[in-house]
Order: C-alpha cells, then sequence, then structure tokens
C-alpha cells in the first residue's frame, strides 16, 4: 500500500515511496536522516516536534507524511544560512536559552513563526505564543528572553541585554 | 505509536470526494485537519482503513461575512479565525475560544468543521456554535442540506453527517442590533480539554432587555449542551444580577457532567454557575 511522495526540507526534494501511515516526523528523522527535530510525547503535547510546514509551526508527530505532499518543510537543520546562524539561534546562544536542548528545535521554530506574525510580542504574547512547548529545564525565563532578542534582532532594534535577571 | 495500516486519497474536488465516501461506505474516514483523528488512530481507537484527505478540496477554507451571515467553510483553520480582526469585532467569542483551544500549532491544522464533525463534547467550538445558532451546511451527492445546530450533535462521537456525506460549511447568523458574546473554559493546564466551558450570546433591544439568548455548555454532558432554562431566563428580562444568578444556577442544575480526572461533579456544576454568571456579564459589557 505504500505511495510516492515528494516534498520539499530545508529547500532539498525528497521523492520516497511511504506507507500512508508514516508520520512525519518519522519522515523526517529517519527517511531524511535530519534528527534535530524530536520525539518527546508522541502524543501532540510537547512539541519537541514542531517544524514549518509552508511557514506555518506544527507538530510533526500528529500529521502524516503523505499529508506533507507538495510542502516545504522547515526544520531547525534549515535555520542556519551561510551567512551564519539565525535570529533565534543567536537568542538562544546569547541568553543561555537552553540547558538539555532537547525542547530547544521545536521550540525555535515555534518562535520562527511567532516573530514572523508578530516581530514585536510582549512577554505575555511569547508566553501564550509558546504554550504548546514543554521545557523541563530552563523555567522558560530565558526562553522568552532569546525570543525577544531574536526579535529585536529582526527588526533592527536595539539589542535587549543578556545579563541574567534575577527573580526576587 | 504508529497507527494501523489504511489506504489514502486526496481527492481534488467535492464530488470525488464524495464518490469515494460512496464507494468505500463505512471503512472510509474524511481526514481534514487529523489533530483529533490521527491521535485517535494512533491510540488504535480508531481503524478507518481509508482515509479521504480534504484538504485539496478547493474552496472550503473561507471566512466572510455574506449578507447577515458569517459564513465559514468547514476547512478554515481554528488559526484564520483567530486571526481575522472582522471577526473579533462581530464575534470576539471566537478569539475567546480560539485561545483556549489546545495551542498555536494545533490551532494551525485543526478545522472548524473537523471540530463540530468529530461530534467530542469535550470539544470548545460546539458550545460556541450553540450559542450563536449557528446552522450547518452538509454535502452529500445528492446535494446540500442545512441542520440547525439544535439537530446536529446525535451522541458520543454521532452527529448528523453521513457516511456518505460531508459538512461544508458553517452559517452564523449577524445580529443587527446590540449584541455580545464570549466564552470561556477551566483548564488544568493549557492545552487541556475542558473542565466545564460556556458560551453565551444575548441581543438587547434599546431598553436594555433580553429579546434573544444562546448559552452553550462544554464537556459536562455527553453531548455539547444548549442550556434551554437559562436562556428563558434572560430573555423578556433586564439582566439584572437576581436574572443573571439564577440563569447561572438553571446551568448548573441542567447539565449532566461526571467524576473524572478533571473533577468531581459538583466540582464541576459550581465551575458552569460561576463561568455563565461570568460570561453573561462580559457578552453585556461587550453589548454596551
Ligand atoms: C493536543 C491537542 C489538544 C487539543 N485541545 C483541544 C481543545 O482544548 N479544545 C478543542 O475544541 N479541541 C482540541 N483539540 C482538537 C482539535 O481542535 C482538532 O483539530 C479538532 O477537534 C478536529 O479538527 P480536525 O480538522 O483536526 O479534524 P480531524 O481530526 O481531521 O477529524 C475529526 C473527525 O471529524 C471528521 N471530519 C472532519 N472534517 C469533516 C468534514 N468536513 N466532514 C465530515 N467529517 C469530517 C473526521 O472523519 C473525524 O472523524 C486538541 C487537539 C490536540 C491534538
Ligand atoms: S512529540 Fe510531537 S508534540 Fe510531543
Ligand atoms: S532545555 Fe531541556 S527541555 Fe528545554
Amino acid at each position: 500500500m505504500e505511495k510516492e511522495i515528494t516534498l520539499k526540507i530545508n529547500g532539498e526534494e525528497y521523492t520516497q515511496k511511504v506507507e500512508p501511515r508514516t508520520l512525519l516526523i518519522h519522515f523526517i528523522r529517519e527517511n531524511a536522516s535530519l534528527t534535530g527535530s524530536h520525539i518527546g510525547c508522541d502524543t501532540s503535547s510537547c512539541g519537541a516536534c514542531t517544524i514549518l510546514i509552508d511557514g506555518k509551526s506544527a507538530k510533526s508527530c500528529t500529521i502524516l507524511a503523505i499529508q506533507a505532499q507538495g510542502k516545504e518543510i522547515t526544520t531547525v537543520e534549515g535555520l542556519a544560512t551561510t551567512e551564519g546562524v539565525h535570529p533565534i539561534q543567536e537568542g538562544f546562544k546569547e541568553n543561555h536559552g537552553l540547558h538539555c536542548g532537547f525542547c530547544t528545535p521545536g521550540m525555535m521554530l515555534r518562535a520562527v513563526e511567532l516573530l514572523e506574525k508578530n516581530p514585536d510580542p510582549t512577554e505575555e504574547e511569547i508566553r501564550w505564543g509558546i504554550s504548546g512547548n514543554l521545557c523541563r529545564c530552563t523555567g522558560y525565563n530565558n526562553i522568552v528572553k532569546a525570543i525577544k532578542y531574536a526579535g529585536a534582532k529582526i527588526r533592527g532594534a536595539e539589542l535587549p541585554s543578556t545579563e541574567p535577571v534575577f527573580v526576587e | 505509536m504508529i497507527p494501523a495500516s489504511f489506504d489514502y486519497s486526496a481527492p481534488s474536488t467535492l464530488k470525488e470526494a464524495l464518490n469515494l465516501l460512496k464507494d468505500i461506505g463505512d471503512e472510509a474516514k474524511i481526514l481534514a485537519g487529523g489533530h483529533s483523528l490521527i491521535p485517535m488512530m494512533k491510540l488504535r481507537f480508531a481503524e478507518p482503513e481509508h482515509l479521504i484527505d480534504i484538504s485539496n478540496v478547493p474552496g472550503l477554507s473561507y471566512v466572510n461575512f455574506e449578507g447577515d451571515h458569517l459564513k465559514i467553510g468547514a476547512m478554515a483553520r481554528e488559526v484564520d479565525l483567530e486571526d481575522s480582526k472582522e471577526v473579533g469585532e462581530k464575534f470576539p467569542i471566537f478569539h475567546d475560544v480560539a485561545k483556549l483551544i489546545a495551542d498555536p500549532q494545533v490551532r494551525n491544522f485543526g478545522t472548524i468543521g473537523g471540530n463540530l464533525a468529530h461530534g467530542d463534547a469535550a470539544n470548545d467550538q460546539p458550545a460556541v456554535m450553540i450559542a450563536l445558532d449557528a446552522q450547518v451546511e452538509i454535502t452529500g451527492l445528492d446535494g446540500v442540506r442545512t441542520v440547525g445546530i439544535d439537530d446536529f450533535f446525535y451522541g458520543f462521537y454521532a452527529t448528523a453527517v453521513q457516511e456518505d456525506e460531508i459538512l461544508t460549511g458553517i452559517n452564523i447568523p449577524v445580529p443587527t442590533g446590540r449584541f455580545g458574546n464570549a466564552y470561556h473554559k477551566s483548564e488544568r493546564k493549557v492545552g487541556d480539554y475542558a473542565t466545564g466551558g460556556v458560551a453565551v450570546h444575548v441581543e438587547l433591544d434599546a431598553e436594555g432587555t433580553c429579546t434573544k439568548a444562546g448559552i452553550g455548555l462544554t464537556n459536562v454532558n455527553p453531548t455539547p449542551l444548549r442550556a434551554s432554562r437559562s436562556e428563558e431566563a434572560l430573555v423578556g428580562a433586564k439582566l439584572d444580577d437576581t436574572t443573571i444568578e439564577s440563569a447561572a444556577q438553571y446551568a448548573s442544575e441542567d447539565c449532566n457532567p461526571s467524576s473524572d480526572l478533571r473533577g468531581s461533579e459538583d466540582y464541576k456544576r459550581r465551575i458552569i454557575k460561576v463561568l455563565t454568571k461570568r460570561m453573561i456579564h462580559k457578552a453585556l459589557e461587550r453589548a454596551q
């Protein structure tokens, strides 16, 4: 019952035969050998498998590879260019936005769409915006800072301080 | 978890999709956003033999005001309502509900049609559609029929959409006078289904007397529930504290919640009472 599908991941075209039940996350990790996107919960709760489909953030553990037929996928491996890292990657690096890093690829892809829609989000908008992504390490504060930083970078505004903030 | 094997088609016209449904029969299932169906298939709660993906069928993703109706295509995504300024102005209730449905990634994919067709009392759009008195457009090979929202939800995961039919659109009347609407649900954490949720829509005349009221309840009955007694308490009255209090009391008495991980029956009735009160007040504020 295999069907041939063609889709683009990070600009590269993949044409492969898959069973319709193949999940997109498995296609990305196993068929395309791009293991940056993670599987955390496998139940559309944690966001570790978040990728972009035609620019929209999506949980690839709850989408069939065949549903992505003809679409353009972006994973964390596609964020950096020859010019350097993506502003969101710089934001995470400068603000210590990760500890173990398991949630990070999904968090960054989600943030890319969030900033695409609104490059100057408030803290509340950022927290609602990443409500589908769980992080068990950072406590989120540095992730919020990282996204603010990336927004400023994208807007060409003054970069916010990367000094740690101590909560009283 | 990987679903059991199935075959897959992605027809490019509605007619083709309906013909496939007819030919394959009850082993086929429509795939819209897949964000209710695929999780169920992964858990083997559903094992359809054939999925008919309707995302390539053109003309089902509209959201627009036409005449005195707001028209929503079955394949419009939750995010389309959330992002529409125009929808938010007349129906802020859709912005209330969108924010409470799962999370941004799920809302990018989940469709309004799927949210209703799934027939799950835990989904949030059904209560909103009840409050707004929506009409559901259902298409079969013989043509289109329209079903009022009160005749749409049959039972647990069962709706008026028959095996050889496709839900194609939702029409919502836009009132002309003063009106307001609001939705809220209590949830254990962001992204959870409702412990209980309440949708309220009220229409008022120039003196502030309520001329029409719609109240829908989420996840406190086997099917999405209309709180009829509460609506009756509001219509023809000035919405003062006593009136609102009794409408809220009726809603808490008339729902049928069961005790589960989200709370005891008694707790859920209290949630419904408080939320009904708050949502009537909020709808009223918005109607000023
Ligand atoms: C983690 C998570 C959390 C969620 N939380 C919430 C929540 O808090 N509140 C909420 O309301 N929802 C929630 N959802 C559900 C989500 O909103 C679903 O997307 C929605 O209920 C179904 O829409 P869909 O397009 O994904 O439908 P699908 O999953 O594709 O379909 C669902 C069912 O409806 C049928 N169907 C779909 N479209 C049609 C049609 N046009 N005609 C005939 N039959 C059709 C399918 O055959 C299937 O049986 C959540 C989902 C996830 C994954
Ligand atoms: S693995 Fe997809 S959301 Fe957790
Ligand atoms: S950095 Fe470890 S889960 Fe987020």
